[in-house]
């Protein structure tokens, strides 16, 4: 990279990136690393797909702890990046700190609002989407037992978790949503052998689809349900082709897309709130080949009416973050 | 090995195994197509190359001192504490209760009762292992580390369903009142006219950590408890036959080593974040296990290897930041460094030892 070279040149010079005229876009992926599978590799191809299609470069850099929040965003903006994209609602505090100091700099930041007039922050509606893989699970079940498998128990899965468990409602008010968190430190995100012993004690509890929300753990679920011969049901990307024909659908959270704009649009991003729902596609449930099987044509029919109401305003899904707390499910 | 002179033991053991470390890790970069030479250039620079390197550095100085020093006190004392993870994320909470429900009017009481707190929260959180120990013979090291998994799942508990404020979705505390915000070392040396960069977190808990080894090294070596935790680390029969109560001599290394650990999160938590976040330790608790090895468990020892992980930390991030060196291969770098000086010492020890053995046989 040649980082080196900006690195005598940029510290403490902040007029500096005024003067450069197209500055490469930056991505900082959060604590996770690039490759976690879920949603910091969701935005490493957005910038990929952006890359291959302009042959534009990016910079990129992974933060390894707390205390480096700060000083990595403030060195890439150091260097003139521009647009400086940011992962994950941790870093609200960072740029609500760094961002005035850069005031001719974007920053954008993915599942975070800060208030800044430099700053376009992007947040997603995932309890909509997943209430919309609820009622699917509700419709494909036939035990009228449904399952969620969380990572780490913080309030992000709870809204996954409280969306999914209202959407299983909306369709079957009486069935049972049984929910399990992975565990309470960071490798609850990558534990897929835990995944899949949660997913077979559901499966030995009656549950017959289970919404799996937990990162790499996940793919452990995935698995798990689809040795067991029921359904799951992935998240983040298009986890379909994972498994064809045994998972029901995916829950996509569109962070390469948001990745993706930021970038095509450059130094020009508008700042402000951007809300990443069903209506503008930010979320949304995967069908494609792999599970045309699997959706009925009514259980389509059923689920897109909704989704239509809910872009529409007629339904409102409860977000968990709202009030903390979930009158669906408890965790 | 009673067969090397003090300077030797102290100082030539670590410094090869370092060497050693280094020279594996230039390998390591090398095979990944990075030139090994610049790359340790960059760290050098990157760390301790100017006062904003310096500050990083000393910042996670300060929390190895910390937790190292909370390692060697049991160690001396013949207890392998491993739970300095949880003791510190239990000293956040202490910290955190300190300074979000009483309105301190000035920085230096909420400093004073933050101190208080955490080493109290730490000190009970290895209470529970200690007395398992001294009365029932648990093993310290099992209870001490599953004691970190409950501590963990404690904090998730609590800060994603009583501390979190309403509608965040980071699961932290809420922000402290301004007026606690600790003094950095920028604002320290200003005083005594000493410019230094002031965009990094190192703050007035590095002269508390160096407080604490000073405090550590009085105790160890200048009080009567201190030589009966050393007598008791020593032999545990013999001590008992001296007339030293294994069960307070355990209880107090423990309560001691817990406080330390726990008194790390005035740094992290106090000094930097302003807020109490889910991993605010991020593994220095694991760490600590490795100064304190290092350092051979003397607090000026201890003082000099955390800054030694000090410096691997910030230059570490400085890789990250101007390579492509992936950040897994820093760890790697880390690892190698942990391995060599803490686990494997032995195996520079001995050569070295058969080493002085030799030029003494030749010398008579």
């Amino acid at each position: 990279m040649s980082l080196m070279k900006h690195l005598a040149a940029a510290t403490g010079a902040i007029a500096l990136t005024a003067g450069m005229a197209a500055a490469d876009p930056a991505l900082i992926f959060d604590l996770g690393g690039k490759f976690d599978k879920s949603f910091n590799e969701a935005a490493y191809e957005g910038a990929q797909r952006w890359a291959k299609e302009t042959g534009g470069s990016y910079k990129e850099l992974e933060m390894q702890s707390e205390a480096q929040r700060e000083q990595f965003v403030r060195r890439m903006a150091e260097t003139g990046a521009n647009p400086i994209v940011v992962l994950s609602f941790s870093n609200i505090e960072t740029l609500n700190t760094v961002a005035p100091d850069f005031p001719d700099t974007k920053f954008v930041l993915i599942d975070g609002i800060v208030d800044q007039p430099n700053v376009r922050s992007i947040i997603f509606a995932e309890h909509e989407g997943s209430y919309l893989v609820g009622m699917l699970a509700a419709l494909a079940s036939k035990t009228n037992t449904v399952g969620f498998i969380g990572g780490m128990d913080i309030p992000l899965i709870r809204k996954f978790g409280c969306g999914y468990a209202e959407g299983v409602k909306a369709v079957k008010p009486d069935a049972t949503v049984i929910a399990n968190m992975t565990g309470n430190t960071g490798a609850a995100w990558n534990d897929p052998v835990k995944g899949g012993e949660l997913a077979k004690s559901q499966i030995s509890q009656g549950a017959d689809v289970i919404f799996a929300a937990a990162g790499g753990t996940g793919l452990g679920v995935l698995q798990a349900a689809a040795d067991g011969g029921i359904l799951s049901i992935g998240v983040d990307s298009n986890q379909n082709y994972l498994h064809p024909g045994k998972v029901l659908t995916s829950m996509l959270k569109r962070v390469d897309n948001a990745v993706y704009d930021a970038f095509k649009a450059g130094d020009k991003v508008e700042p402000g709130v951007i809300n990443m729902d069903l209506a503008s596609k930010g979320v949304d449930y995967a069908f494609d080949d792999n599970n045309k099987d699997l959706i009925t044509p009514e259980m389509k029919a059923t689920v897109d009416a909704a989704a239509a109401k809910i872009a529409s305003g007629e339904i409102k899904v409860h977000d968990y973050n709202s009030d903390n707390s979930c009158p669906f499910v408890s965790f | 090995m009673t067969t090397l002179p003090k300077w030797a033991d102290t100082f030539l053991v670590p410094l090869i195994s370092l060497l050693i470390a280094f020279v594996l890790s230039g390998l390591v970069i090398l095979a990944i197509g990075e030139n090994p030479v610049a790359a340790m250039k960059l760290m050098v620079t990157g760390a301790l190359g100017s006062t904003y390197g310096w500050g990083y550095t000393l910042y996670y100085a300060t929390n190895f001192m910390f937790t190292g020093l909370a390692v060697s006190v049991a160690f001396q004392a013949g207890l392998f504490n491993i739970g300095g993870e949880g003791q510190a994320g239990l000293g956040g909470l202490g910290v955190a209760v300190a300074c979000l429900y009483v309105p301190w009017p000035h920085w230096s009481l909420a400093l004073i009762a933050a101190i208080f707190m955490s080493a109290l929260f730490g000190a009970a959180w290895a209470a529970i292992p200690a007395y398992l120990q001294a009365k029932r013979g648990s093993h310290i090291v099992i209870t001490t580390i599953m004691f970190n998994f409950i501590a963990s799942a404690l904090l998730v508990y609590l800060l994603v369903n009583i501390m979190r404020p309403v509608g965040t979705m980071d699961s932290a505390s809420a922000r402290f009142d301004a007026v606690m915000r600790l003094p950095r070392l920028h604002d320290i040396l200003a005083l005594v006219g000493i410019p230094f960069n002031n965009r990094n977190p190192a703050n007035i808990s590095l002269l508390i950590a160096l407080l604490a080894a000073v405090g550590v090294w009085v105790l160890m070596w200048h009080t009567r408890l201190g030589f009966e935790l050393r007598a008791f680390g020593k032999s545990e029969k013999a001590s008992v036959y001296a007339g030293i109560n294994p069960v307070r001599i355990t209880m107090y290394a423990m309560l001691i080593s817990g406080g330390l650990s726990g008194m790390m999160a005035i740094n992290t938590v106090m000094g930097e974040a302003q807020r109490l976040l889910l991993n605010s330790v991020e593994g220095a608790g694991f760490i600590g296990i490795a100064v304190a090895l290092m350092g051979r468990s003397h607090p000026f020892g201890v003082v000099l290897a955390a800054v030694l992980f000090g410096f691997l930390y910030q230059g570490g991030a400085e890789l990250a930041l101007w390579t492509t060196v992936p950040r897994e291969l820093i760890t790697v770098i880390q690892a190698l460094v942990i391995l060599f000086t803490g686990a494997l010492d032995d195996m520079v020890r001995r050569p070295i030892a058969a080493l002085f053995l030799l030029f003494r046989k030749a010398r008579t």
